[in-house]
């Protein structure tokens, strides 16, 4: 057996062709599991698309880092299930791209926050943590209240997303930046297009409180407050492995 | 190839051939130990790879000869969990407020499991004392704005106020200002009868046709849903507004705001989230911390 090696390494060929076949044993074990990727990602017949507007918070949540502290992924584990609710399910990551799952919990995890909490309370909770949870070491987002939300290139943000498997329409592409106003003015004459397009279930709401401006607060919040609610597959019992 | 190999004189070890400068590199082998870890290794995971889930087919994956499934197996300890915890309860579930706060071992139990559910559910808006944040109310000693025996209490956990369940209980002051119900003039003088009900001393230093046409104003305006004598409506949920506790604020600046922009506070609907059960004991974890305050 030992002779082999000596005699390899006395052939250049051989023993790069050694390496290229010992070095694909470990790509090939990752690479596999892709191809029954089907079995292992549910059937969820109710999921919905992230909207526009939550498209560009979620987008906000990931230029901030929050992914550095808080997962979205609720592990099989007693502990966990008990304080979070249902263990995620891959289906319920298949619209998101990158995944945010995260590793690391610095702060709890938020794959079941949407609607937990009042839209005032991340409001105030995001401008400044302490305000409402004295003891909290998050930092402050001040600037999320002031910055103007950029709605302008969010179709472009959809298409991307629909090139990658997410099934948003020419309709939905077409009236991105309209259906983010829309979604935080429910006044407005916008807002009834969101529902339309988007289901009823969605959050239309007046995210940060204002309707005078869409900030990148609008956007934050509506994204927070539909995590864990685009589909109730979690909620359903779910079957054994076959 | 035999012929070549030679034995170092100092170590006893036989040399690669190589040599450098008269130095002569040794083919020592690699040391038993680490054969032994790495055999032992190979078997472990070999035998792993058999017991557990793990190499992926052309239809499905190998499931493992132990049959174990995380899904199975957290499914199985949250049932578990809640048989342990069945004892107790069926009693939470079955007995009437009364019986159960009159009951000291249960309550014991209210008290240590209705913390940490607090903690993970309420504790974010009203703190993890209770004692409410700017925005959200004192949960312990200030008075309830939509009664405080316990059906009610568990009905407003159970619905939320201006919440996502259908049946939830609707309040909300009305933007007096920005909406134009009322001139500046107006709220002037409303404010200023309003932060004389809860500090009768600021009244000396006030205009007395003020205070009046602030009151006249009040009668109009707020008695609606505050009541006439301005202590708060348990069928409005409008808040007392002659003690000393304020949702928001009681300085002048802070109820002017709320006077001309209006507040409609939301408290999340939590049917669906939290069990019957957890609402009935966080119920009376909430009345306890009251009732042991007062």
């Amino acid at each position: 057996m030992f002779g082999l090696h000596y005699n390899l390494e006395r052939s250049a060929v051989g023993l790069v062709a050694f390496i290229v076949l010992v070095a694909s044993i470990g790509g090939l074990i990752e690479i596999a599991p892709l191809f029954t990727i089907n079995e292992t990602v549910e059937e969820a017949p109710d999921m919905r698309v992230y909207t526009p507007l939550e498209v560009a918070g979620r987008n906000i949540y990931i230029r901030e880092g929050c992914y550095a502290c808080h997962s979205q992924m609720i592990r099989t584990l007693r502990d966990e299930v008990e304080r979070y609710g249902p263990y995620s399910l891959a289906v319920e990551s298949s619209y998101d791209h990158p995944q945010l799952w995260g590793s690391k919990r610095t702060g709890p995890d938020l794959a079941r926050l949407g609607n937990k909490y009042s839209d005032a309370w991340h409001t105030i909770h995001l401008n400044n943590p302490r305000d409402v949870v004295p003891e909290s070491k998050m930092p402050a987002y001040r600037w999320l209240l002031r910055e103007q939300l950029h709605t302008d290139d969010l179709g472009e943000h959809l298409a991307a997303l629909r090139a990658v498997g997410v099934p948003y329409t020419d309709e939905q592409i077409a009236n991105a930046p309209l259906d983010a106003y829309g979604q935080a003015n429910p006044d407005s004459a916008a807002a009834g297009g969101v529902a339309e397009r988007y289901g009823d279930a969605t959050n239309i709401r007046l995210f940060d409180g204002e309707a005078t401006r869409l900030t990148d607060m609008d956007a934050l919040v509506a994204y927070l407050q539909v995590l864990g609610n685009l589909t109730d597959a979690a909620h359903q019992p779910q079957p054994e492995a076959e | 190839m035999a012929g070549l190999i030679e034995r170092d004189k100092v170590s006893g070890q036989t040399t690669t051939g190589h040599e450098w400068n008269g130095i002569k590199e040794l083919n020592t082998p690699v040391p038993r130990l680490l054969w032994a870890f790495l055999i032992t290794a190979t078997i472990f995971s070999v035998t792993w790879t058999v017991l557990m889930p793990s190499w992926p087919g052309i239809n499905g994956y190998f499931r493992g000869l132990l049959g174990v499934d995380q899904r199975v197996a957290v499914t199985r300890s949250v049932t578990e969990a809640a048989a342990e915890r069945e004892s107790w309860t069926s009693r939470i579930d079955s007995e009437d407020f009364a019986t159960i706060q009159a009951d000291t071992e249960l309550m014991a139990i209210v008290r240590e499991t209705g913390a940490a559910l607090f903690g993970d559910n309420c504790a974010a808006c009203h703190g993890t004392n209770a004692r409410g944040t700017p925005g959200f109310p004192n949960l312990v000693a200030a008075p309830t704005m939509w009664g405080d025996d316990p059906e009610t209490v568990a009905e407003t956990i159970r619905v939320g106020i201006n919440g996502t369940s259908p049946e939830t209980r609707y309040a909300q002051m009305l933007a007096f200002g920005r909406d134009h119900m009322l001139e500046r003039a107006d709220i002037d003088a409303v404010v200023s009868y309003v932060e004389t009900l809860s500090q009768p001393e600021l009244a000396a230093g006030m205009d007395a046709d003020t205070l009046a046409y602030g009151a006249e104003v009040f009668a109009a305006n707020c008695a609606g849903c505050h009541g006439e004598d301005a202590r708060g409506m348990t069928e409005t949920g409008a808040p007392n507004l002659t003690d000393q506790y304020w949702t928001y604020g009681g300085d002048r600046a802070t109820i002017r705001h709320s006077v001309y922009y209006g507040r409609a506070g939301t408290m999340p609907s939590w049917e669906g989230r939290l069990s019957p059960t957890h609402i009935k004991l966080l119920t009376l974890y909430v009345l306890d911390l009251r009732a042991n305050e007062q």
